[in-house]
C-alpha cells in the first residue's frame, strides 16, 4: 500500500467500540500513512507483522522481535514505539506512520531522509527505518529537543555498521534544518 | 519468535475486566503497555489463554495529586507521561529519575508505571523507587479493594501481592516535600536493566539526617531495604566517615547472587560505590 494523500497532523477521533467478547480474531480500524484501513487480525498478530505481511509495508524492518534493536520503530499517534512489542489489535483507532509515509512514490526526500543521505548516516540500511522514524518524531516537536534528549532517543536504536558518528551528524543536520542552527 | 494463540479483549470497565480474570478456565492475564509481557509472549515464555487489555478503562488512565499531597498514578498511565509530568518532576524527582532509566523513550511511550511494578523484575528500577518513596498499591479484585504497602507488595522474582484474579489499579506516592534524594545505577548499556542500583531518600533536621530510606535493586529477588545503613546515617551530617559507616553496614546486609551479567563480588563492590555517591548527593539536595 502506498499513500499519496497528505499525512494528517491532527489526532483522529478515537472510536469507542462496544465491549467485544474475548476472541482470537478482531476487526480493527485504524489509519496507516493517512489512509483508513479495516482488517481482521488474529489477537496474537504483532503490529510489525501486520504492517509487513498484511499491508505489504516492508519498509518497517524486524530485527530482534523483543524490543532491543529499534529497527521496527514506527509512529503510533505521533510517538515512536516498537511495532514488535505492540499487538495489531491494540492499535484500534490509532494513527500509524511508517517509513513509507516519509517520501511516498516519487515525492522528494524529507529533510530527515536527505540529512541521512548527505551525511552518510547508514551503511547496510537495515536499522535506518527505525532511526528515520525516531528522528522524524524529534523534528515534529514545537521546540528543538536538547542534546541529552536526542542521545536518549537514539540510544533506543542499534546500528551494527556505522559506529553512530554519521548517524548523529545526520540527526544534527535534520534538527538544524527543522529548527535552525543552534549552539551544539 | 511469535506468540502462541490467545484471545484478547479490551473492556471499558474495571468490573468487566475483573469478571474475565475471575474465570479460571480462561487463563487470563492483564496487559497494559505490554513492554515486558509481549517479549515473553514472543519468546513463548508466557502462554496465556486470554489477554485483558486494561488501557481502555477510563478510570485507570489518569494521575493526580490529592488533597493530602499524595501522587496517584493509574494503571494505564504510560511511563513517558509520568516522567514528563511537571507535578512528578517537582514533587517526586526520584521517581522521574528512575523512570528515565527504563529501557528507551520508545519503550516508555508504551510501558506503564503500574505494569513495571506488577511485573516486578528484581533488576527493574521502579520497584526500588517505590519502596524508597514508601508507595502503596491499590489492588482491586473479586474480594474487594485493598491497599498494600511497598514493604509487602514485592514477594519474589516476578511475584507481587497481586493475585491472578486481581488488578493493580493505582500506585500512590505520599508527599515528600523538601527531601534529599538520589538514584544511581550501574548498567552495562544505557537502557538495560540495572546490574545494581541504589535509591536514597533523606530528611534533614538542622545539620543532621533525621530520617533515611535506602533501597538497593539487583541484589536479590526483591528490592532490599538497608535498615542498618539508614541507622548509620541518621544523626550524622553525612561526612565521609558517616558515609563509610553506612556503606559498611549496607554491605553486611547485601547478599547478591552470581549470574551471567555480574558476579556477586562485582555487584557488592559496585553497590558500595553507588551508595556512597547517592548518600552524598541526597544530602546535598536536602540542603
Amino acid at each position: 500500500m502506498t499513500s499519496t494523500t497528505p499525512v494528517p497532523t491532527s489526532t483522529p477521533t478515537v472510536r469507542t467500540p462496544p465491549l467485544t467478547e474475548p476472541s482470537g480474531w478482531h476487526e480493527i480500524r485504524l489509519t496507516v500513512n493517512g489512509e483508513p484501513v479495516t482488517a481482521p487480525v488474529e489477537s496474537r498478530l504483532l503490529l510489525s507483522d501486520f504492517l509487513r505481511d498484511r499491508l505489504g509495508l516492508t519498509g518497517t524492518h524486524v530485527g530482534c522481535e523483543h524490543g532491543v534493536c529499534g529497527a521496527c520503530t514506527v509512529l503510533l499517534d505521533g510517538e515512536p514505539v516498537r511495532s514488535c512489542l505492540t499487538l495489531a489489535v491494540q492499535c484500534e483507532g490509532a494513527e500509524l506512520r511508517t517509513v513509507e509515509s516519509l517520501a511516498p512514490d516519487d515525492a522528494p526526500l524529507t529533510d530527515v531522509q536527505r540529512a541521512f543521505h548527505e551525511c552518510h548516516g547508514m551503511q547496510c540500511g537495515f536499522c535506518t527505518p527505525g532511526f528515520l522514524m525516531t528522528t522524524t518524531a524529534l523534528t515534529d516537536r514545537p521546540e528543538r529537543p536538547g542534546a541529552t534528549e536526542v542521545a536518549d532517543a537514539l540510544s533506543g536504536h542499534l546500528c551494527r555498521c556505522t559506529g553512530y558518528r554519521n548517524i548523529r551528524r545526520s540527526v544534527g543536520r535534520a534538527l538544524d534544518e527543522t529548527y535552525g542552527e543552534c549552539a551544539k | 519468535m511469535k506468540p502462541t494463540p490467545f484471545d484478547y479483549t479490551a473492556p471499558r470497565t474495571l468490573t468487566d475486566a475483573l469478571a474475565l480474570l475471575a474465570d479460571e478456565e480462561r487463563d487470563a492475564k492483564v496487559i497494559a503497555g505490554g513492554q515486558s509481557l509481549i517479549p515473553m509472549l514472543n519468546m513463548r515464555l508466557a502462554r496465556p489463554g486470554l489477554l485483558v487489555d486494561i488501557t481502555r478503562i477510563p478510570e485507570l488512565g489518569s494521575s493526580h495529586v490529592d488533597a493530602a499531597g499524595a501522587l496517584h498514578i493509574g494503571a494505564a498511565v504510560r511511563q513517558h507521561r509520568a516522567e514528563a509530568d511537571p507535578a512528578v518532576r517537582a514533587g517526586w524527582p526520584l521517581l522521574a529519575a528512575a523512570l528515565a532509566h527504563i529501557g528507551h523513550p520508545q519503550i516508555r511511550r508504551r510501558g506503564t508505571v503500574c505494569g513495571s511494578l506488577a511485573h516486578h523484575d528484581p533488576a527493574a528500577e521502579l520497584p526500588t523507587a517505590a519502596l524508597a518513596l514508601d508507595a502503596s498499591f491499590v489492588i482491586a479484585g473479586p474480594r474487594g479493594t485493598r491497599t498494600v504497602p511497598a514493604a509487602e507488595f514485592f514477594v519474589a522474582t516476578f511475584q507481587t501481592a497481586v493475585d491472578a484474579d486481581e488488578v493493580l489499579t493505582e500506585v500512590v506516592f505520599p508527599a515528600a516535600p523538601g527531601r534529599g534524594w538520589a538514584f544511581e545505577e550501574l548498567a552495562r548499556r544505557h537502557g538495560d536493566f540495572a546490574t545494581v542500583g541504589v535509591a536514597v531518600v533523606l530528611d534533614r533536621a538542622g545539620d543532621a539526617v533525621r530520617s533515611a530510606r535506602i533501597v538497593c535493586c539487583g541484589a536479590g529477588p526483591v528490592p532490599v531495604r538497608l535498615h542498618s545503613a539508614e541507622e548509620a546515617l541518621i544523626g550524622t551530617s553525612v561526612a565521609p566517615e558517616a558515609v563509610a559507616a553506612a556503606v559498611c553496614a549496607a554491605l553486611a546486609g547485601l547478599d547478591p547472587a552470581d549470574d551471567v551479567h555480574a558476579t556477586a563480588t562485582y555487584r557488592r563492590e559496585s553497590a558500595a560505590h553507588l551508595l556512597a555517591r547517592a548518600c552524598t548527593t541526597a544530602w546535598e539536595r536536602c540542603s
